[in-house]
């Protein structure tokens, strides 16, 4: 019952986070699903009807399921005790945003067992391929309804604390960079949620109330629906991608011994990425037939966005300069990210040339981009941010050791995945397919056996955090020597269930 | 150290299945872009490899910066840490030189785009339609122009399914190849009949979504004959990954040949809508055009397939019902599913001849139909 009607922030972060770690592995289990039946060519577990419906579902799973709520979990833990607030602002609508959840996850997964199957349309949603699926297309649009709300209430809810509850002397540019980068966040969401919600209604209504939103015959247009979806969608990039930046901008200064190199410049960066990313979303889209004028203009605004960007790589490994360094688990997974993240952008830029990128669109190639981005970058920031207050939270130290093993275990196999799909799509193997031609087996088989790697390797990681709740090396008040915001400073460890009740005084 | 212990194992393990992955397969490992056959494709190639060369030097720079720090400013080895955290002037500066490079490689890449949206002045004209699961050509303007086919792929269902070897074109291989001339430029125009699908050549540079509802083009021009391969790259249900695309560049006397040829065939196998048929007969044809255009949902079986919505053609009322049901619901389709409207895709025969075979087969018993009927059902 404790759980159900809790109102604490803490109590809801710890749910957050295990709701995303159920939704990880249910999303993860469906990947290595995907990648066992592309392990050989020819069609051997999956009929291709099955194969569609689970990367739509491995896609939305992973999206909203597991990467959206894993930094809502670190918000609601984390961003009241370091502004030093007692709780979130609206406490009730906190546990709601939460619970409204686990219905949408029901809602996805049920799906599978409407008649027709989930969804086989991809991630995205493409009409007028929408139209031909049974029911499980309604229950997945009713199921992002359903979490669009929770992000909006949980965004509303995160600006709302941010901009009212700071302690006395916290100014804005006093707050710690995932507080910022939360705050940019949940203005991204409250911009960009409503209108995804818009796109999977009309989708609902053109199959059953017969309007033609994105039916020709009727006046209307399918290209309309790729318009609307990555006008969220593209915004969607960096709501996931942000306070990932947060984390690791916490981490690395922490591990360095130094403070974090070009503060306000990382502040004035965020908000450039968080601007333009409203202005490039259909570089998503280069080969609908798009005017000339419409490609060049894209392409610029996307090529812009590698400035801000490079500022916060170049800003990251400014701090990490003249440190005095060392390398915990938290640390590694924040020196993973930085690599593998800015590799991710990297191909980026090199989708942002138009003629290159028709070339490699809804190719692997696109695939082995966005995984370096989602994975590389905002589950690797994820694991380093709960490795890093893991001992805030619970009291106790994690294994170092076994911590370490997860780091390398999961950085060989993510890139044994992901790396050689570069290849693939450079050789031209479509995505979304559930056979290929010959030439494409070796990777295919060196990226499943590194799948199947990556999953067990996630069961070491829960072992450590069960072993870490459990007990263990007691934790002191600041086990990272060069951490320095309030939550390390004020506040003893285990946190206390109720914080900052008399709220500190900032100098 | 049990736990690293398995996981070394582990490794061991898995690098040895990988080797003998490697070594194990026939086919050379595509890597790279495959050879350009236009100088558009080898346009996109060399813009590729020239912003990789400036993306792995400021890769290289910036991560060598990263990990001399890691090997010589770490703690273990007694650095203490500096405090500097602001610098206005380096801010500045690695702001403006990555937007400098920024438009270094803006600027022959806006050449490209302009040049690959050119559509103007074709020699050859041919309208693409995607259609759940094949792709329709019709060579509208140019030599060849009244030429109208059908291409679906020829992969044997026992190869995908393992029952037998897989071939050398495993998945690229169609029954009626596009035939083009070398040398010549040829626009691409672009529509679906159903859902959104995407026609793609990449030897030759060009690819284009196929948009049910509206026309969209692009180009290209094959320095060099031969055959190219593609697939549809925009997932268009459950056959997506069994459309491919053939290309066949032929020299130019060699294209007029094909031309005539096609013709002749064309105009051989274009039926007299008029004609009495034999039931056999129509059967006999029936069971090719099912294999090739119902089999995918409907199945082999006759039993349908519930994940598709297709419903079971043995044992239903409707099919072995009245006449014009069966016979509007093949020209027309049903709106909001996967049946779609056949009327363009098949002609008089082929749709009496398929009709006439579902109502004859798996147990199913009743009238024939004739072209003629179907015929007068056209609107």
């Amino acid at each position: 019952m404790r759980w159900i009607t809790t109102t604490n922030h803490k109590d809801i972060g710890t749910l957050y986070l295990w709701f995303s770690f159920v939704m990880f592995s249910i999303g993860g289990l469906m990947a290595v699903g995907i990648r066992l039946e592309l392990f050989s060519p020819g069609l051997q577990f999956l009929d291709p009807d099955r194969f569609n419906q689970l990367t739509t579902m491995h896609g939305l799973i992973m999206v909203f399921g597991a990467i959206m709520p894993v930094f809502v979990g670190f918000a609601n833990w984390q961003i009241p005790m370091m502004i030093g607030a007692p709780d979130m602002a609206f406490a009730r609508l906190n546990n709601w945003s939460f619970w409204l959840l686990p219905f949408a996850a029901t809602l996805l997964v049920l799906s599978f067992f409407m008649p027709g199957g989930a969804p086989g349309v991809g991630w995205t949603m493409y009409a007028p391929l929408t139209v031909q699926m049974g029911i499980g297309m309604d229950l997945t649009i009713f199921a992002v309804h359903l979490l669009g709300m929770s992000s909006i209430l949980g965004s509303i809810n995160i600006i709302t604390t941010i901009l009212n509850m700071r302690a006395p002397g916290m100014t804005l540019m006093r707050m710690p960079l995932f507080v910022w980068t939360w705050l940019i966040t949940a203005y991204l969401l409250v911009a960009a949620m409503p209108v995804l919600a818009g796109a999977v209604t009309m989708t609902l209504t053109d199959r059953h109330f017969g309007t033609t939103f994105f039916n020709a015959a009727g006046g209307g247009d399918p290209v309309l629906y790729q318009h609307i979806f990555w006008f969220f969608g593209h915004p969607e990039v960096y709501i996931i991608a942000l306070p990932g930046f947060g984390v690791i901008s916490q981490v690395i200064p922490a591990f360095s011994r130094k403070p974090l190199f070009g503060y306000a410049s990382m502040v004035y960066a965020t908000s450039a990425i968080a601007i333009i990313s409203f202005i490039v979303w259909a570089h998503h889209m280069y080969t609908v037939g798009m005017p000339v004028t419409g490609q060049l203009f894209f392409m610029y605004a996307t090529m812009i966005i590698a400035v801000p960007t490079g500022v916060k790589v170049f800003n990251w490994v400014a701090t990490m300069w003249k440190g005095s360094l060392t390398f915990e688990t938290p640390m590694l997974f924040a020196c993973g990210f930085l690599f593998m993240f800015t590799l991710g952008g990297f191909t980026g830029l090199v989708l942002a040339v138009v003629p290159v990128d028709i070339q490699m669109h809804d190719t692997y190639y696109v695939v082995a981009h966005f995984h370096y981005v989602m994975v590389a970058g905002a589950l690797f920031a994820a694991f380093a941010g709960v490795y890093f207050w893991l001992p805030k939270w619970t009291g106790h130290m994690y294994n170092e050791t076994l911590g370490k093993w997860h780091f390398w275990l999961t950085l060989i196999f993510f890139n044994m995945i992901f790396f050689v799909q570069h290849f693939l799509g450079l050789a031209g193997m479509p995505r979304r397919i559930p056979d290929y031609p010959l030439m494409f087996e070796t990777w295919n088989k060196i990226s499943s056996l590194g799948a199947f790697g990556m999953g067990l390797a996630q069961l070491l990681f829960l072992y450590i955090v069960i072993q870490t709740i459990r007990g263990g090396e007691k934790a002191p008040q600041k086990p990272w020597e060069g951490a320095d915001s309030l939550e390390w400073t004020h506040l003893p460890t285990p946190v206390p269930y109720h914080t900052f009740e008399v709220q500190p005084v900032i100098k | 150290m049990k736990v690293s212990k398995l996981i070394s194992t582990l490794i061991a393990l898995s690098t040895g299945v990988m080797a003998a992955a490697v070594s194990g397969s026939a086919h050379a490992i595509a890597w790279y872009f495959q050879t350009p056959a236009s100088k558009m494709a080898a346009e996109i190639d060399w813009l590729h490899q020239v912003v990789m060369w400036i993306i792995l030097v400021i890769f290289v720079g910036v991560f060598g910066f990263m990990f001399y720090a890691c090997y010589a400013h770490r703690r273990s080895v007694g650095h203490k840490a500096e405090q500097f955290h602001e610098n206005t002037t380096v801010e500045i500066l690695w702001t403006v030189i990555p937007a400098l490079i920024l438009i270094v490689i803006a600027w022959p890449v806006t050449k490209t785009v302009i040049a690959q949206k050119d559509t103007s002045a074709p020699d050859l004209t041919i309208k693409v339609t995607g259609y759940q699961w094949k792709w329709g050509y019709d060579y509208i303007k140019g030599e060849g122009e009244g030429i109208s086919f059908l291409s679906t792929m020829t992969t044997p269902r026992d190869q995908i399914e393992g029952k037998e070897p897989k071939g050398e074109h495993y998945l690229l291989e169609v029954d009626n190849e596009v035939v083009v001339p070398v040398g010549k430029k040829v626009r691409i125009i672009a529509t679906a009949a159903d859902v959104i699908h995407a026609w793609w050549i990449p030897a030759l540079g060009a690819k284009q979504d196929a948009i049910p509802g509206f026309l969209r083009d692009i180009w290209f021009r094959a320095e060099q004959t031969g055959t190219f391969r593609g697939q549809c790259t925009e997932l268009c249900g459950k056959e997506h990954g069994f459309m491919p695309i053939v290309v066949r560049v032929v020299a130019a006397d060699d294209y007029s040949k094909w031309v005539d040829e096609k013709k002749k065939s064309l105009a051989a196998a274009a039926d007299d809508p008029n004609k009495q048929w034999d039931v056999k007969e129509l059967i006999a044809r029936g069971e090719k055009v099912y294999a090739g255009t119902c089999v995918a949902c409907h199945q082999a079986t006759g039993k349908g397939s519930p994940a598709l919505k297709a419903p079971a053609l043995a044992g239903n009322k409707f099919v072995v019902g009245a006449e014009q049901g069966p016979i509007d619901t093949v020209l027309n389709g049903r709106p909001n599913t996967a049946m779609q409207a056949f009327k363009q895709q098949l002609s008089d025969t082929e749709i009496a001849a398929v009709i006439t075979y579902a109502r004859n087969t798996w147990g199913n018993k009743a009238s024939d139909v004739q072209p003629a009927e179907v015929k007068a059902r056209r609107k």
